[in-house]
């Protein structure tokens, strides 16, 4: 087989009670979607720090999915909530940095959207095929390697 | 400023505190923080334009803590950081005496902390035309260009964390970029930790910078970081309502409001 065609690599930082029990029903509800995506799975979205998104780009991610419950679901009351803030702020620091804020997918998942899991996957994987590799980062990301070689 | 000094004086003769932090002269035309503990070292306090660290970083620093109670010579960036940290509970309000300097280089006391709200309410954070020209010019080149335009300006960053010393916000005694296990900001000066740095800095700073520019002022390499933090500020207006330092409302990232709109989370 000859892959020359551009996969995109998605990190994909879920709550461990909506969206990774979601994206769990997709598997079981026989769903198949787009297998360019690592699930990491967290307490809380709350729990989600906003360096894991830049780190993840620095591993040279293409794409970030980053999905929790719905806003009233969440399994702590207000993780969530703290989180959307947290995401609006830094959302708006990244597009100044000149940060591709395309590349970041945010969503609400809930166990029962199975479904929906897989539409966020397969949409976002699109979205990052046309966009293609994160080249930008990568110039700033290979420094490491770089260092490395010296 | 005869009445600075006087006041001084008589607050250090009485002992009602045992150390004046104020403004003196320094190197060449410059300006320092000085700490005056003896009534008759006050006529070296000074307070002119020069006169623009922001003395409150003092405040939560150990080694000032240890000299006793001050009074602080407090103009208006330092009155927005006084009035900060007393929101995030780290002054208290019988623990200083602060010696206000309004707009108009007038001496002004404060009985409470509640009467530096008042007075800054007429003196309200405002984000200078000039800046919001220049943010409205990075946000308007394509996003490519964008990261161009801060990686060349973050290239310059050595991580000597100036911004961070001079700012009166950044009180943490362990920071993270000293944790090593795991090592979350690479200590080494280039590029990648760099952004790493500065977007932790800002998103920490999110909605409590009080925008004194002490970060900007202290860069050695002149990296203008301080638009990064109030780029934050507009968004805080833009998606919160408002933004400045008050006793009565919790920091834009410690709260949040079950309607909070935003247009991107599918």
């Amino acid at each position: 087989m000859i892959m020359n065609e551009f996969e995109p690599k998605i990190v994909a930082f879920v709550c461990n009670w909506c969206t990774y029990a979601g994206a769990d029903l997709t598997g079981t509800s026989r769903i198949k979607y787009a297998q360019n995506v690592k699930i990491i799975r967290f307490p809380c979205t709350g729990r989600i720090d906003f360096m894991l998104l830049l780190k993840a780009f620095g591993e040279g991610a293409d794409g970030i999915i980053v999905s929790g419950c719905h806003p009233n679901d969440c399994h702590y009351t207000s993780g969530n909530f703290h989180a959307r803030r947290r995401w609006i702020m830094f959302r708006g620091l990244l597009d100044l940095l000149g940060i591709d804020v395309r590349r970041i997918q945010y969503s609400w998942v809930s166990a029962a959207e199975g479904a929906k899991w897989a539409d966020i996957v397969n949409t976002t994987v699109t979205a990052i095929r046309e966009l293609g590799p994160y080249t930008d980062y990568a110039k700033v990301a290979g420094y490491l390697e770089k260092e490395a070689k010296v | 400023m005869n009445e600075l000094i006087k006041k001084a004086t008589t607050l250090l003769e009485s002992s009602a505190v045992q150390v004046v932090i104020g403004y003196g002269k320094g190197s060449a035309s410059r300006t320092r923080a000085i700490f005056v503990t003896q009534p008759a070292d006050c006529d070296k306090l000074i307070f002119d334009s020069r006169c623009v660290q922001n003395l409150a970083v003092y405040l939560t620093k150990a080694e000032i803590k240890k000299l006793g109670k001050p009074a602080i010579v407090a103009p208006i960036p330092v009155l927005r950081s006084i009035l900060q940290l007393a929101a995030e509970n780290q002054l208290k309000e019988d623990g200083l005496i602060v010696l206000g300097i309004s707009p108009e280089s007038e001496l002004v006391e404060f009985e409470s902390f509640a009467a530096i709200e008042t007075f800054l309410a007429s003196n309200k954070i405002e984000i200078e035309d000039k800046y919001k020209k220049k943010i409205e010019q990075i946000k308007a080149m394509p996003v490519s260009e964008r990261f161009d335009f801060w990686v060349k300006e973050l290239e310059l960053c050595f991580k000597c964390y100036a911004c961070r010393a001079a700012c009166p916000l950044c009180y943490c005694t362990r920071c993270t970029v000293e944790n090593n296990q795991p090592q979350w900001i690479p200590a080494a000066s280039h590029t990648l930790g760099n952004l790493e740095w500065h977007v932790m800095r800002a998103m920490h700073l999110a909605g409590r910078c009080t925008d004194c520019e002490a970060c900007y002022n202290a860069c050695p390499m002149g990296i203008p970081i301080h638009l990064l933090t109030k780029s934050m500020l507009q968004d805080v207006e833009e998606n919160f309502g408002t933004y400045g330092p008050s006793l009565n409302k919790q920091n834009t990232l410690s709260s949040f409001n079950p309607d909070d709109k935003e247009s991107f989370i599918r």
